[in-house]
This record gives C-alpha cells, structure tokens and sequence, in this order.
C-alpha cells in the first residue's frame, strides 16, 4: 500500500502543470486571440467605449501578456472570473449557482452509463456472435451516430408530447435544505420523498439522453476487454485450479474494468459536451444553459468562465479515474 | 498392478475443429499412469503432448473437442462426470503447472491470495487458516521472505519465484496427481534445474505422483520412471527410462536420441531426424512417422500400428515389433 | 502499338501484374472481406450518398432552399409533409426537403476542412514526436495533453466565440480541437513501428529522415489512421451540427442541419417536421461513416484477411 500513497502524490503532481496549462489555454484565446479583448469582453461592437476603456485598465490588457497572466492567475485565485456585460453579475458567483445542476447531471448519467453499458457488454461477450451482440453493436453505432440535441428533443416528444409519463423541462423541487446543491441528494437528507420522486423524474430525460451516447461504447469496450481476458493463460489456470463459476468471474471482471475505466474517462468528457449542447433542450439550470445564453448574448467572460470549469471537471474526473485504475491495478502504481 | 494405477487412458481423441480443418492433434492415444511415480510425455512441438495433458481434465478450449476415449482416474471416468463433480477434482485431486509462470498468475491479486482462493474454494482450509498455510506452502516452495512475498503482486516477482508460487498453488491440496506442463521452459536457464529439483522434492514431501511433459530429453532422463513418446498425436512407445535411452525401440525414439546429446549413452555425433513434423490437417496415411522412417515397409504406409506389448512392460506402436508379435 | 520501354501496353499491364502480384491478392481479399459486411456496405453507400449530395445537392433542389418567396409565404408556411412538400415548409414557406439536401453541402464542406487541416497536422506532429523523442516529443507532446484535457466541444465553442460565427470559423474551431487527438496515435504506432530492424537497417544505409518517415514509418500506420479519420468524419459532421445548434457555426440564411434542428424547436412539436428531418439527415449522414469506419477495420485487418484466404480461393 506504500506504493500506492506514492502514485497518489506524484499523480498529484502532475495534476497541477495540466492545470496550469489549461490556464495558459484559456488565456490565449481569452486574452491573446482576440484582436481587441476589451471591447469583446464588454460586448462587442455595440459596447460603449468608456466601458471597453474601463476594462481595459481594470485586467491592465495594454501590459505584456506574462503580466497579463500573472494578473489573470491572481484575479481567478480571489474569485474574480470577470463580471458579464449583460447581467453585470459575476462570472465566479453565477457559475457557483449554475454548477450543482450540471455536477448532478454528470454524475447521474455517468451512473446510467455504467449500470446499462457494463452489463450490456458482459452479455455481448459472453453471447458472442448471437443476435444480443449483433444489438448491442448497432446500439453502439446508432449511440456515436446521435446528434444528441435532437435525440433530446424526440425524447421529449415520446415522454411528454405524446406519452405525458415524464416533465420535459427543468430540474423540479428544489429541496427546502441545500446540503450539496444536488437536489437528489438533498431531498433525501432533508427526508422529502415527494421532492426526491419530483427531482428523480425530471432528471431521468436529461441523464438517459446524456448517457445513452456512451452506453454502447462503453459495452463494446467491456465486451473486448472480456474476451481479451478470456483468452489469458491465467483464466485457464484459474479453471485448472478449479475454481467456480462466481470467483472465476471476479477474476475476469477485475481484470476487464481496467480498459473500462480508461474509456470512461474520455467517455466523460462526451458526456459534459453533451451536457452544454443538451441542458438548454430541457431548461436545466446547468452551466451548459448558462454558457449557451452567453453565447447568445455575446457574453464572453461568461463563456470563458464555462470553459475553465468544464475543463477543470474534466481534469479532475481523469484524476479520479487515475486513482481508481491504480486502486485496482498494482502495475501502474510504479 | 491395477491398484497401483492411478490414471488410466484409453483412446484419447481430441480434435479442433478450425476454419481451415479438421486438426487430429490427440489421435488415439492410451497409457497409464501408477502412483507416486514420475510418468514423463516427451514430443515435439505440435506432437499433442500438451493437449492430452489439458484433456485429462477436459481443460480443451473451442474449436478443440474430445471426441473419444476413456479417461479413469482412480476408476472414474472423467469424461463422463458432470462438469461440476470435475471441478472440485480440478485443482485438488488433479493440480496443474503451466509453462509461462508470468501469464499463469492474475496481474491484479497477490500470490498470497491466489494460493489461499485455491485452498479455500475446495474447502481444504478456511480464509483464516488458508493464510497460515500459505506461508507453511512459500516456504514449502522454498520462496524467500515468504511473509513478505505473499503480499506481492504478481509484477513484483522475478520468473523463478513466480514459477514457485504457481507449484505452490498446485501442491496447496495435496494432489494425487500434479501435472507439469514445460514448467521449465519459460525460466532462465540457471534456476531451471532449481524448479526441477523443488518439484521431486515436493512430490517425496507431498507423496504424490507427477506427470511431466516435456520436449527436453535431458530432463526427462534425469526426473522420469517412465516415459511416453509421442509422435503427431499418436503414442509412438511407452518404457520405462532405462529401457528407453538404452534400448530404443520405435524408429522416431531411435532418431530422437540421435538428434541430441545422449545423457546415458555416448554418440558418435549427432543426426538431424530427416524430413519435418508432418501437417496434422492432412497427416500421412498409416504410421504417421513413414515418410520420415528409414525403416519404412510397404504397410506403413497403409496401416496404423497398433500399440502392442512387449517384454518388461514396454510398448510400442510400430509394425516392425508388431508383427514379431502377432 | 508500343509504349513505355518499347513494351506493348499488354505486356505493360501483364508485368504490373506480375509484379505486384500479392498485392493485388490483398487488394481482391479486402473486396471480400468488405463484400461480407452487409454494414460496411451500408455504411459505405450511405457515405457515398453524402457526398454526392454534399455536391450535387444544391444544384438538384425541387425549390431555392434560401429564397423567400414573399407573395406567397403565408400560405406556403409551415405546411405538413405532403407531396409538393416532401419534409413540409418552415416559417418563411421554404421547402424543407431542398433546405434539408442543400445542408449536407455545409456538413460536407466542415468535415473535409477538418481531414484537410487537423488530419495532416496531427500526423506530422505525431511521428516527428514519436520518432525524434526527447526534448521535440516532451514540448509536442505536452501541449497536445493541454488541448486533450478539454472536452472537445467546450474547446471548439471557446474557439469559435473568439473567432466569429461563420463557417470558417467553424472548420478553425474543430480543426484546432481535432488535431491532438492524431497525435496521440501516431506517436503511439510510431514509437512501435520504429523499433523494427528494417528502419534500422534503412538508417544504416543512409536513407533521409524524411524519407524514413514517409516510406517507411507511416505506411505501416496508416491503418489505424484511416479507420480514425472515417470514424471522425462522422464526428465532426455531429460537433458542427451541435456548434450551428447553439449558434455558432454556418449563420443564416445558409442551411445548416443543427440551425434547422434549433429553428424548428419554436414550432415544436406542433410543427414536428422542422426539427425531425434535419435530425434524422444528420443521423443518417454520421452513421454511414461510422458504419463505414467499423466495417474498415475489419477489411484492414491483416488476421481478418488470412482467415479468408481459407475459405475462398482467390485467384490472381
């Protein structure tokens, strides 16, 4: 286990140069790109130039840019990601409020992901060649294939246009105690079965749509990886060694999540894209509604405020993922 | 004699059955095996040695199939048992070493665990005292720091430990049989004959009978009571080890031993066996080995041989001895 | 009648033959084992039809999928599927089965940008990382895990606000977002492919970096590379969809599949057509490349091959 705290600190460290590097992204189009980032930051063409001015001394945008940087890192350290045009609020603080929608939302359809995928693709190998495996690949196709916005749409149709079984739009009670800001979570510590029933089916929609393009990647992964197991020396052994049928499986799985894991990794930065495009779709108050109402209204420290964040899940999740792969496989912990 | 017979094999066939055709890779193939001795398969590659020791425990993956034969361990047929009764004889009563130490163990679990799961899923021991015979069996194995090595993955072990750790797994029932599949092979040279010699030992401590299979005729004149030479899929002759280096009977045993050095005999130099191992998907019409013989006669070619008895407990498959006999 | 080196073209022909006598097996194999996939064959037809239409399609329109026709538009608009009609209209009284065709001309245009610019660059970057290494792998490399730990969408929706709606600024977007994604692979099959004696053989005779690279390294990867690039042609035709969805992208009055997606959101579902047929375009135009792309991987592969060569003569 020695070794595993020592993966754990030096994966840590890696952690923050990609930091760092995104920021230095993010600061290039931000601030490097634009031919003028004032007036883009106050709005545009229609901005009032005593505005563009006033921006442009407050970031100090006629510095040189390893200032500007510096002064960027700093002013995102207190908390000051910009304030929008449009509403005049601050950047930090809307995204503070838009981010619990977007992180439930993830974090439930990563859940549907892997409930209906891992499974999917232990069935498709095990039934090899069957009709079950021939479903599960063009599931997997017809996934990838999904413009998800419109696969959104239709749901919607089915479930409330046609159907009326589940409320197409928005994110439903919110729970009388914010604990977390995940509305699920919450009206379960609150002990409020209706918000709970309330919030799980407005979230159903969203959650299924976001996962429903990675379920079939993640059971065609699942399923080569089972065979790629099947086929090593050590699953005769174990068989030699006599083992059941349920430890076999324990082997054999154990050894199969390991591609899974990766592939969910990336799989999740699918489901975030997925997330900006499709949250407005069912009026989820997420960041995804909150950066395409930005895109609307040329909000641009809005939207650069979106990016980062998403990024920084996005990193952060790789970092989970990376420390679950090395909990499971000693190899990697070297 | 029938007492002392721990295995007996009769007419083994097992077949792939592969796109590109029927392959007999075990084609007929009886022996047996007593207890408490060291029965050794010798062949070439591709001679099915190894697919009849996987058979014995039905061990064949698809395309393969048994197709034929009788298999009596301790006068059950273990073909005929249900595949649940043969699993609680896998790996308990019938213990299996495979050549690649690396590949035989799971990356992901510590040798401790795979020896305690293997204990504990025949219920010889329970989780708790599984552990304690764990060390009793690394030590056993001659593993060094054994409490410290049952903690370790796979990974952090070299070939010859891991190798220690998969004997361990096989002798941590007390078999009746262990059955050594090239165990050597895949090592580095210097700590082959360690492995080797860890194997008799544990086979005297553990008092049970090995069956070896090999291509190393080194090897098998060092470790064997007996010996059985296979020739593509088929039985070629079955003698103890004196006889067999000493009076060769079959033409392909004659031809073998010249082609290496003789360890209980001296040649004068050494001779390549004429001709290559034939395409098991269209083998040779009768003896397999004709095309190849330098004694070959014109039935040879059309018949098989049978595996006839001869003096002392030998056999043979070769119409030469056959027709002595008949 | 003679030709090249006073050769007949018969002969000419005959020779070729003869010399590239097993590559023409594997070329005959590869029709096979394509001509076995009933979705490959699907998936090729469908991308076929795409670009055709990507082409053609404005040209052979029923209607002018852009022009309002102003005298008659209260009348036109909004009409159900019919058979003047086939996707019905949209609010202007457009046709929405020409707005439809003439949109795979703007998908077209994006994806074929994308292969052009980021498919090239990432392959460059790939094996000249892979096969120098040290400090020019460490520097490409770093930064290409810059650009991976975005999401890609979020990263072409940042590049596409700074750069102004429009298509162009589209196809930069994605480009700028797609090429890392190459970069990793290659390298990855270069550091491989590197390692066999024939390049270092090829080094030992002196044969020129760039034509180590070229004629050595990347026809053994390539392979990979196709399948990836047929799989991204599907890919990229969805990310440009989902910019256009949020309003970046092609602006109107130029049709685009996600704008038409998002513009018939108004009217729905009342009005399903408007939003239903642009999706099921887009569907259909992305399968076929992934279709196409899965179907490729098993002609390509050698093993797939040789497993054939079993059950079927092939004759040459």
């Amino acid at each position: 286990m020695a070794e595993l705290k020592y993966y754990l600190v030096r994966r840590m460290i890696t952690f923050i140069p990609t930091v760092l590097g995104v920021l230095v992204l993010v600061f290039i189009i931000s601030h490097m790109i634009p031919a003028d980032p004032a007036r883009l930051w106050a709005g545009g063409e229609k901005a009032k130039p005593e505005v563009v001015e006033a921006i442009r001394k407050k970031y100090h945008l006629d510095e040189p840019y390893h200032i500007q940087f510096m002064l960027y890192l700093n002013d995102l350290l207190k908390g000051d990601w910009g304030k929008s045009p449009v509403t005049k609020r601050s950047v930090f603080e809307d995204i503070a409020n838009y981010f619990p929608a977007t992180l439930e939302l993830a974090l439930v359809s990563s859940i549907l992901l892997l409930i209906m995928g891992i499974p999917l693709g232990i069935v498709s190998a095990l039934k090899r060649d069957t009709i079950i495996d021939h479903i599960v690949r063009i599931v997997a196709l017809i996934g990838v294939s999904m413009p998800v916005f419109w696969l959104a749409i239709m749901l919607q149709w089915v479930f409330y246009y046609t159907l009326n079984i589940l409320p197409a739009t928005g994110r439903g009670v919110a729970p009388q105690v914010s604990y977390t800001g995940l509305y699920l979570l919450d009206s379960i510590l609150c002990g409020d079965f209706n918000a709970f029933t309330a919030n799980l089916s407005h979230i159903i929609l969203p959650a299924f749509t976001l996962s429903f393009i990675g379920i079939g990647v993640i059971a065609r992964i699942t399923r080569g990886a089972i065979l790629d197991v099947l086929s090593a020396d050590f699953v005769e052994f174990s068989i030699a060694k006599g083992l059941t049928k349920l430890q076999l499986y324990k082997h054999i799985l154990k050894n199969a999540l390991i591609p899974v894991i990766t592939v969910f990794g990336l799989q999740f930065g699918a489901l975030l894209s997925g997330a900006v495009i499709t949250e407005t779709v069912f009026s989820w108050p997420g960041i995804g509604s909150y950066t395409v109402k930005a895109i609307n209204s040329l909000d641009f420290p809005a939207i650069m405020g979106s990016t980062l964040i998403i990024a920084l899940i996005y990193i952060i999740t790789n970092l989970i993922v990376d420390i679950f792969y090395a909990v499971i496989d000693p190899r990697i912990r070297f | 004699m029938a007492d002392n017979t721990l295995l007996n094999v009769e007419e083994l066939k097992v077949y792939f059955y592969t796109y590109a055709g029927v392959v007999k890779a075990v084609d007929g193939v009886s022996f047996d095996v007593r207890r408490g001795e060291v029965f050794s398969i010798v062949g070439e590659t591709g001679s099915g040695k190894s697919v009849t020791s996987r058979a014995l425990t039905r061990l064949i993956p698809s395309p393969g199939r048994i197709v034929g034969g009788r298999i009596l361990f301790e006068g059950k047929n273990l073909l005929e048992m249900p595949e649940e009764e043969l699993r609680k004889i896998r790996g308990k009563d019938i213990a299996y070493i495979f050549q690649d130490p690396s590949s035989s163990l799971d990356p992901l679990f510590t040798s401790g665990y795979q020896i305690a799961e293997t204990m504990t899923v025949h219920a010889t021991a329970d989780w708790k005292n599984a552990w304690k015979r764990v060390i009793e069996i690394l030590k056993d194995v001659a593993m060094p720091d054994p409490h410290k090595r049952a903690k370790s993955y796979p990974h952090e072990l070299s070939g010859g430990m891991k190798q220690r750790v998969v004997i361990g797994i096989s002798v941590s029932n007390k078999p009746k049989l262990i059955i050594a599949d090239e165990p050597t092979t895949a090592l580095d040279v210097s700590v082959q004959a360690q492995i080797l010699k860890l194997l008799l030992d544990l086979r005297k401590k553990y008092d049970t009978t090995v069956m070896l299979i090999t291509h190393n005729l080194g090897v098998v004149a060092e470790v064997s009571d007996r010996v059985l030479v296979m020739y593509a899929g088929r039985v070629a002759e079955i003698a103890d080890v004196y006889s067999l280096f000493g009076e060769p009977l079959h033409p392909y045993t004659i031809g073998l031993l010249k082609a290496v050095p003789n360890p209980l005999k001296r040649i004068e130099r050494i001779e390549p066996i004429p001709g290559s191992v034939p395409d098991m998907i269209n083998v040779p019409s009768g003896c397999r080995f004709h095309p190849r013989c330098p004694k070959a006669m014109d039935i040879c070619k059309r018949e098989q041989p049978p595996l006839v008895q001869i003096r002392g407990g030998r056999s043979v498959a070769c119409w030469l001895y056959a027709e002595k006999n008949s | 009648m003679r030709g090249l080196r006073g050769l007949k073209p018969r002969e000419i022909i005959r020779n070729w033959k003869e010399r590239n006598k097993s590559r023409i097996r594997e070329w005959k194999l590869m029709y096979e084992a394509f001509k076995r996939s009933p979705l490959a064959v699907i998936g090729a037809i469908l991308s076929v039809s795409f670009i055709i239409l990507g082409i053609i399609g404005p040209y052979i329109t029923p209607y002018d999928p852009c022009a309002i026709n102003f005298e008659t538009m209260i009348q036109e608009k909004l009409q159900p599927p019919s058979l003047q009609h086939l996707f019905g209209t949209d609010e202007f009284g457009r046709d929405m089965f020409s707005r439809v065709l003439a949109g795979a001309r703007t998908s077209l245009q994006v994806a074929i940008a994308v292969m052009v610019i980021a498919v090239p660059l990432g392959l460059i970057l790939g094996l000249v990382a892979g096969y120098y290494g040290g400090v020019i792998d460490e520097i490409i490399m770093r930064i290409t895990d810059i650009f991976l730990a975005f999401p890609g969408l979020v990263l072409a929706i940042a590049f596409s606000v700074v750069l102004g709606a429009g298509i162009e600024s589209a196809m930069i977007a994605i480009s700028l977002v797609w090429w890392p994604g190459y970069v990793r692979v290659v390298r990855g099959q270069t550091l491989s492919v590197k390692e066999n004696l024939y390049i270092e053989a090829a080094k030992a005779i002196g044969v020129s970096t760039r034509k180590i690279m070229l004629r050595h390294i990347l026809p053994n990867i390539i392979t990979p590379i196709i399948v990836l690039a047929t799989l991204d042609f599907g890919s990229v035709i969805l990310v440009a969809a989902a910019l256009s969805f949020i309003g970046l992208g092609a602006q109107p009055p130029i049709p685009e599949w996600g704008r038409l997606v998002a513009d018939g959101r108004k009217y729905f579902p009342q009005r399903w057509w408007y939003t239903f047929f642009p999706g099921v375009a887009i569907f259909f135009s992305v399968l076929g490349w992934n279709l196409l792309g899965d179907g490729l991987r098993d002609v390509l592969d050698p093993r797939y091959r040789r497993k054939l060569e079993f059950e079927k003569e092939i004759k040459v």
